[in-house]
């Protein structure tokens, strides 16, 4: 048995040490917000935040994840919220499947750089593809978090 | 359905659907399906298929087409709701199901609003007729009295009621004719033509969307499927020993290959309790496959063999005039020779269906861009009929093409039928790569002459290139009208011209892949435009004017029709906006090129520079002409896509096959365009009244051969073949 605490909540799961992070959340655990979408750990679709730190979940043994703070798109972070509110303001989404993945990479960002410039966005988000190419949006957006965050 | 003379007068419920051909039709039916009930306790108005309005005011508008990025969930009902005069925050949307009352849903061709902006008005308009009727009736004052707005009645004196209160009476009331129906003069429209915030955009950020990866219903086995790695190869043999061992297995079965363009393409299935299991199970199988014909493909020596089928003359396509003469008579004649590569549509969300087979029912749930056709092919099947086949539409994490053929929602219904049990197939990224229907592979050769003045005198544009119609009627191996039309319809005042096609058997499944053949075409006649400029020692937007020339409407042999003055115009708009001729800084060049596709008007101009002979495109500059936009945000978000999925063909897009296998694997070896890589996209949008025309598709076209010309004005090479990356560039 392995205990995975995702969100605040302790989830005790019955499967192998090795199953990838990203299956024991979207098919044990059930929260789906976090997608599949090369198991390589090259697309960035299924980041999460361990101990604060952005991780590929498809990449990670669900055993090295026990004792870790798991974050997913469905927990709570300021930044995380704040960025939401952008990506609304500014219509980021198109199908929006990469977007819980870029969220999770956006936060990490801010969590660490206050002020990020263009190059430390780029850095922080070139493990995340969009298929759609809504990086633009995606880079004003978190722009736009910051200025709103100096305005508070 | 009944008929509309069926309905009584007193029907507590009326509807109006649309069937296919736009024929308007009334059914008792309510906007939710049997499974998903009204809200309680809130009588309901349903004047037609996609409105209800609820008592309490709320207001449920149902959207027929799938939303896989394009904005269609925004766009169609807020087309009803202006019409209709509602309040958009009072509105909630509500996926369709696959059922051809909706009329035709199947989303590509980028035509949900091309085909549905006047059939969602009329739905608006019906619904606000008779609210209007209900309030006159009530207030026992003319209808003339009355007007709509903003989800209340007003009567001339002043008074006014609430759409939910005018529900009781509204809902006994007969179905207006056309002629009752009253439509707003496009400058009231409050959100047809202004930027709309996409209704599910919170659903996105925060996780909540369903995609159909997400579908859970209790009991699901999860499913993977080794297929042959060659084209319709099948399964000999194959040893499971393995795979059972593997923790969460439960069982595998065999998938066998159906023959059709969407059938399976069969192989082995492993039932799992949970995805991974599955896709271990899969890796631990040991199939002996029997390859088949298409073993022998291999796309170098397929390229080899196109591009000599293009440097012999073929079946003509279009021959104006004389080119022969033309060329003999030139003071200069160009040639070049183009090759393009196969692409796969790699959508973020790999294929994938959840099924549950009960019986001689079947309910699908499943990314899908063409629900009737997954609806089709499952009742086919399942040999029964389509009223006991439910297809729900989830969210698509992306279509581009790939999720309007609908095999890997037969392969669920397939594993569902044979263990019994709901199930979702999932595609590995692997499976998705190594086995789509892909983007045609081109050979292209052009042949222009110029006189005296740089004028061109004579245009012979030759390809050949594995046909989609190859899908539908295997054996086809030449290129159909609708591939040829975009290349014979090229816009350009030259006296000869001629269009052929070479011979081009094809070795994989063929697809639409985003702006399809516009892709070959719409690289091949900019570039060869560009390198006609440079010969003729013109500046290329100057020629690209000359050689699109004076106004008028081409004969395209089309409802809707060609104009080159809004052809020109978009170009005027592009290059003034990048402000075409100015100095840009050093080691920085602008390329330019215009495409129609989708009855739409595209040119973009792109900076690209080049330091260590890697390309960087700093800025994109595009213009749209789509005749009346309805979401202008979603216009420009498609246009601001657009650029990245050109530029990710143009940088990476190469599928190859060798001994009928593709050889590319993941995001690793298909690469796509990156944070890092992303220019500044500038988009104008083109103020029209004209009928809307294509916008998902025709963005792209433009970018790849726009970057070409940009390279070949910064380094004196031209670049016939893509992707970049084979040249070291990227």
């Amino acid at each position: 048995m392995i205990t995975l605490q995702i969100n605040g909540e302790k989830h005790t799961i019955n499967v192998a040490p090795e199953m990838p992070l990203l299956w024991a959340i979207r098919d044990i655990v059930g929260l789906t917000g976090t997608k599949y979408g090369c198991g390589i750990g090259v697309c960035g679709s299924c980041k999460v935040l361990l101990d604060n730190s952005p991780v590929q979940s498809c990449m990670i043994p669900v055993s090295v994840a026990e004792g870790k703070n798991i974050t997913t798109i469905e927990g709570e972070s300021k930044n995380l919220q704040l960025l939401q509110n952008s990506w609304e303001e500014l219509n980021v989404p198109q199908c929006g499947f990469c977007q819980p993945g870029q969220l999770i990479a956006a936060t990490a960002l801010l969590d660490k750089n206050e002020n990020p410039t263009d190059e430390d966005i780029d850095e922080a988000m070139v493990g995340n593809i969009c298929r759609c190419g809504t990086y633009q949006r995606i880079k004003k957006a978190i722009h736009r978090t910051v200025e709103l965050k100096k305005q508070s | 359905m009944k008929p509309i003379k069926n309905v009584s007068r007193r029907s507590f419920v009326k509807s109006i659907g649309l069937a296919s051909g736009g024929l308007i039709l009334a059914c008792n039916t309510s906007v939710f399906s049997d499974k998903e009930k009204a809200p309680e306790n809130l009588i309901n108005f349903n004047p037609n298929l996609f409105v209800q309005l609820n008592s309490d005011g709320s207001v449920v508008l149902i959207a027929s087409r799938s939303e896989m990025g394009n904005g269609v969930r925004t766009s169609l009902p807020s087309v009803i709701a202006d019409e209709m005069e509602a309040d958009w925050s009072k509105i909630t949307v509500q996926q369709a199901v696959g059922d051809k009352k909706y009329g035709d849903q199947n989303t590509d061709g980028s035509r949900s609003i091309r085909y549905l902006f006047e059939p969602m008005r009329k739905m608006g308009a019906i619904a606000k007729a008779m609210l209007i009727t209900a309030a006159a009736q009530k207030w026992e004052v003319p209808e003339t009295e009355c007007t709509a707005e903003n989800h209340f009645i007003i009567h001339s004196s002043g008074k006014k009621i609430g759409f939910g209160d005018l529900v009781e009476i509204a809902k006994t009331l007969e179905i207006p004719s056309d002629e009752k129906l009253t439509y707003k003069n496009p400058k009231d429209f409050k959100y047809i033509g202004k930027n709309l915030k996409g209704v599910d955009v919170a659903a996105y950020s925060n996780g909540d969307a369903i995609f159909g990866l997400d579908k859970r219903l209790p009991n699901m086995k999860f499913v993977a499927i080794a297929r042959c790695p060659v084209t319709f190869g099948t399964v000999k043999s194959f040893d499971k020993t393995q795979a059972l061992k593997v923790a969460g297995v439960l069982d595998v079965i065999e998938i066998p290959k159906i023959s059709k363009p969407f059938g399976a393409l069969g192989g082995v299935a492993v039932i799992a309790t949970n995805t991974w299991a599955a896709f271990k199970g899969k890796e631990a199988l040991k199939i002996d496959w029997d390859f088949g014909e298409n073993k022998v493909y291999d796309s170098e020596k397929y390229m080899n063999q196109i591009t000599e089928n293009v440097h012999k003359p073929g079946k003509v396509g279009k021959d104006v005039g004389n080119v022969n003469k033309a060329f003999k008579n030139a003071v200069k004649t160009i040639e070049s020779t183009f090759q393009l590569p196969h692409l796969a549509h790699a959508p973020m969300e790999v294929p994938n269906a959840v099924a549950w087979v009960q019986g001689d029912t079947c309910e699908v749930w499943a990314p899908t861009q063409d629900p009737q056709s997954a609806r089709k092919e499952v009742t086919d099947y399942l040999e029964t009929t389509e009223d006991k086949v439910t297809v729900n539409v989830t969210f698509l994490g992306g279509g581009f093409g790939r999720k309007s053929k609908p095999d890997y929602v037969v392969e669920a219904v397939i594993a569902s039928k044979v263990i019994n049990a709901p199930v979702q197939v999932v595609w590995t990224r692997e499976d998705d790569i190594k086995h789509g229907y892909y983007h045609t592979t081109s050979a292209q050769y052009l042949k222009a002459s110029l006189d005296q003045s740089g004028k061109v005198t004579g245009w012979l544009h030759r390809f050949a290139l594995p046909s989609i119609v190859s899908t539908f009627q295997p054996g086809v191996d030449y290129a159909a009208g609708f591939e040829i039309s975009s290349a014979a319809n090229v816009p350009f005042d030259i006296e000869n011209l001629k269009v052929e096609v070479g011979q081009a058997p094809a070795h994989v499944r063929i697809g639409w892949l985003r702006s399809v053949i516009n892709i070959p075409h719409g690289f091949s006649i900019n570039v060869f435009a560009d390198e006609l400029a440079h010969a003729a020692n013109k500046d290329p937007l100057e020629f690209r004017l000359n050689l699109i020339g004076k106004d008028r409407i081409e004969d395209t042999q089309d409802p809707i029709k060609y104009n080159t003055a809004r052809l020109k115009n978009v170009l005027k708009i592009a290059t003034k906006n990048a402000d075409w001729g100015k100095e840009l800084p050093e080691g920085h060049a602008y390329g330019l090129a215009v495409h129609y596709s989708f009855y739409s008007y595209v040119a973009s101009v792109v900076e690209v520079s080049m330091k260590n002979n890697k390309v960087k495109v700093h800025n994109v500059y595009t213009a749209i002409d789509c005749g009346t936009v309805v979401n202008k945000d979603t216009v420009t978000a498609q246009m601001e896509g657009a650029a990245i999925f050109g530029m990710s063909l143009a940088y990476y897009g190469k599928i190859t096959a060798k001994n009928g296998a593709i050889q590319q694997n993941n995001y690793s070896d298909y690469k796509m365009i990156r944070m890092n890589e992303i220019p500044n996209v500038f988009v104008e949008i083109v103020e029209s009244t004209e009928k809307p025309t294509g916008v998902g598709e025709p963005g792209v076209p433009v970018i790849a051969p726009a970057i070409v010309n940009a390279i070949f004005k910064l380094t004196g090479k031209r670049y016939y073949n893509l992707p970049l990356s084979d040249f070291d560039l990227v």
